[in-house]
């Protein structure tokens, strides 16, 4: 097998293309040949099957759910290129990833650059085996689109800090095992007074309490801090770099927001080919109601000129060696574009396309509801949209105050 | 903007640099105050023709570079950011009908001129004021072609005509039989009916039965290629103005309001480039190119309404003034719009390719 500092030659791929393979055919168990991570994301307790559990503990051992981070703390150690195999293997396997959810996602990636060694040991490979659900502790009652005001207090107690205030939107808070925060350790300092730590869920004075979403789910919590002891070990990075470290994070969020690929897969069947199965046609096979045909059409060429634009970012970062300037508008485009589908699918299916639960819906249909409406979150979350323009405008556009 | 090899990041730059230089937005000016029906220059032309710009889609055995759509997309790009006035599109797309449908001898004849700048060409197809292929009236008989054709571009230039007729795109070249009605639209460029009254044709008979399907696709996107220029254009123009006009002691760039917008059109203009560049590599790889025109040229269609629009709005007053030039781009990109497919026409396209 290829190292990292070796070349991959074409037989080094094959070698270990057959590895992978191999490893597929002895630990993906049949039976959970094309189905979901029970896992992944944030909406859902922790409940695994005898198989899942099996999946998920072969892939940990070998450090491939995460391909690319280093050996030493557990990840796969793989050169792109071979991670680039795995998937395509597991893809024809029709093998999930079982390692994700915001450890992998989000914190991992930051923690391998802005932690320290010690920090790194003992948190990235429980990440790596899936053995630990992180959740983020960013937003409060008070500090939404204004993240920096937030007001959750970390006070220097010498070997320990002591911690008060709320945090809200805490994804899967009810079943994480830890929280990565900003909290302010320096109220004097709206940015600089922001310190990035890590927090037990299971400390006393943590206290978790599901929100009720309008799609009837509760994957965000409020989560409530009341002296909760936090030992100094758990700062990462400096004091004061809070800020830094959370805004590089965030990044991460939006990549995962906004790409293109799992949008491509999500919306991949065409509207017009849903339309034909709800909506009479004529003798030419056309939709016979030409408004509705209209806005499907109109919604589809829209949102083909949006793959094209994901695709040309990534072609442009690749050619420039940098983030294409175009990669600012993707979360905007592909978060309003996901919500107008939804929107549509509706029109399509009439009242059929709004069904909250009974034997009279397909699954399809009752998850079409679901996601129309938690949907509506997207344009929200991971910075608003209205914050995405600000960005824009500011720092692409370069419109300022004064010019 | 698509990744460029080095030949055409040269062909590029060499166009941006004649359009900023040699024919900025006062050179159409001049043109629209000649008065002639023609509406170019013809020594402009003639320049932009030895530099090989008429012949890039023709093979360089006809005297072309064969550099393909996307090269060809790039000088036009360029060339729309200035409001060009020349029959380069129409020259190329009637090109590219006599390099897909021609003979021989009809290649031969044709496409060394029409590279070297000596003819010029252009695409006569609807006969009415909506673009609509599938009403077509003009009839060949004995050779003779007979018909009128509407709104026909850069008619008044034309040497030859790539003419529809009910069985076939044919090759009539002006003269007896051929009367232009002028038609002043609202862009000041070069439009007329075309009558052809038993005009002697001689028939593109290779190309199979989507030849005209083929030659609109490709007057589709090198259209939108045109147009995205000048979105471009007027979006570069507006938010230089609000970084500089001062309304109650600030910048109209501060105001969040005005910002917004910009970031929308920003993004709106990132779909266009992407349709655009698509549609134009699509003709170049010969996959896919119906959809993929469409899809350009309906998103250059949506893009540039709005660009218009906002551009004059965001100008405020100035931009109603005819001294101001982003008026000129909102009219040329209304007859753009109207041309080879509106929004209407292609979403219906659009659902018949994807067979719903």
């Amino acid at each position: 097998m290829a190292t990292q500092l070796e070349p991959a030659t074409q037989t080094d791929e094959d070698a270990f293309r057959a590895e992978v393979q191999q490893f597929l055919a002895d630990n993906f168990p049949e039976e959970l040949k094309g189905t979901n991570n029970a896992l992944s994301g944030v909406d859902g307790p922790t409940n695994e099957t005898p198989a899942q559990k099996k999946w998920r503990e072969a892939m940990g051992a070998r450090g491939w759910g995460t391909p690319t981070w280093p050996k030493e703390y557990g990840g796969g150690g793989l050169t792109k290129a071979q991670a680039k195999i795995l998937e395509q293997e597991m893809g024809k396997a029709g093998a999930y990833n079982p390692i994700a959810g915001m450890g992998v996602m989000m914190f991992g990636p930051t923690l391998l650059e802005y932690g320290s060694e010690e920090q790194k040991k003992e948190h990235i490979p429980p990440i790596t085996r899936g053995e630990i659900r992180w959740c983020q502790g960013y937003s409060e009652p008070n500090a939404g689109s204004d993240l920096a005001n937030l007001q959750t207090f970390a006070e220097d107690k010498g070997d320990h800090y002591l911690v008060n205030g709320q945090k809200t939107w805490t994804s899967g808070g009810q079943w994480a095992d830890k929280c990565f925060a900003i909290v302010r350790t320096d109220k004097s300092d709206k940015h600089k007074g922001i310190s990035f730590m890590l927090i037990d869920m299971d400390s006393p004075g943590v206290e978790v309490r599901p929100i009720t979403m309008i799609s009837g789910t509760s994957p965000f919590c409020e989560t409530f801090f009341t002296d909760v002891k936090v030992p100094k070990e758990n700062l990462v990075g400096e004091e004061g770099q809070g800020w830094t470290i959370g805004k590089r994070l965030l990044q991460h969020e939006r990549t995962n927001i906004s790409g293109g690929g799992s949008l491509a897969r999500l919306m991949g069947q065409s509207l017009g080919e849903i339309a034909k199965k709800y909506q009479p046609t004529g003798d030419d096979g056309e939709l016979a109601d030409a408004v509705l045909r209209d806005k499907i059409a109109d919604f589809e060429i829209r949102w083909n000129s949006f793959l094209l634009t994901a695709r040309r970012a990534v072609e442009e970062s690749k050619a420039q060696g940098g983030v294409s300037e175009i990669s600012s508008v993707l979360k905007k485009l592909g978060t309003k574009l996901s919500q107008e589908r939804s929107e549509l699918l509706i029109e399509i299916r009439g009242l059929q396309g709004l069904g909250w639960e009974g034997d009279g819906f397909r699954d399809s249909e009752l998850e079409a509801v679901r996601g129309w409406l938690f949907g509506k979150a997207t344009t929200i979350y991971g910075g608003s949209t209205e914050i995405q323009n600000n960005i824009i405008a500011k720092r692409v556009l370069g419109m300022l105050d004064h010019q | 903007m698509a990744v460029l090899n080095e030949e055409q990041e040269m062909l590029r730059d060499m166009a941006r640099e004649w359009a900023v230089n040699e024919s900025p937005v006062t050179e159409f000016r001049k043109v629209r105050a000649s008065g002639e029906p023609e509406a170019f220059n013809r020594d402009a032309y003639a320049t932009m023709a030895e530099m090989g710009w008429a012949g890039v889609i023709i093979p360089e055995e006809h005297g072309g570079s064969d550099f393909g759509f996307m090269s060809a997309g790039l000088v036009v790009e360029e060339l729309g950011k200035t409001l060009t006035a020349s029959p380069l599109v129409m020259n190329t797309v009637a090109a590219s009908a006599i390099v897909l449908g021609g003979s021989d001898e009809q290649k031969a004849k044709w496409l060394p001129k029409l590279a070297s700048g000596e003819a010029i060409a252009t695409i006569a197809v609807d006969e009415g004021a909506t673009h609509d292929p599938s009403k077509i009236e003009t009839s060949v008989s004995g050779g003779k072609l007979s018909g009128t054709k509407a709104f026909v571009h850069e008619a008044h230039g034309a040497d030859l005509f790539v003419v529809a007729a009910k069985d076939g795109l044919y090759l009539v070249e002006k003269g007896d039989g051929v009367s232009l009605a002028t038609r002043k639209l609202t862009d000041q460029r070069s439009h007329a009916d075309v009558t052809f009254d038993g005009a002697a044709a001689d028939k593109l008979a290779n190309g199979g039965d989507s030849l005209l399907d083929d030659v609109l696709d490709r007057a589709r996107v090198l259209t939108a290629a045109e147009m995205l220029g000048m979105a471009q254009q007027v979006f570069d123009d507006t938010l230089a103005y609000l970084k500089q006009r001062v309304q109650f002691n600030q910048v109209l760039a501060s105001f969040q309001a005005l910002q917004h917008r910009m970031a929308d059109l920003f993004a709106d203009l990132a779909q266009m480039r992407s349709a655009v560049e698509a549609g134009l590599q699509a003709v170049d790889g010969g996959f896919g190119v119906a959809r993929a025109a469409t899809i350009a040229k309906a998103e250059a269609n949506r893009v540039m309404h709005t660009m218009a629009n906002e551009g004059i709005q965001l100008h405020g007053g100035i931009g109603m003034t005819d001294e101001y030039d982003v008026g000129f781009y909102l009219k040329r990109a209304r007859v753009l719009e109207q041309s080879f497919g509106s929004s209407s026409y292609l979403k219906d396209r659009f659902a018949k390719l994807s067979s719903y």
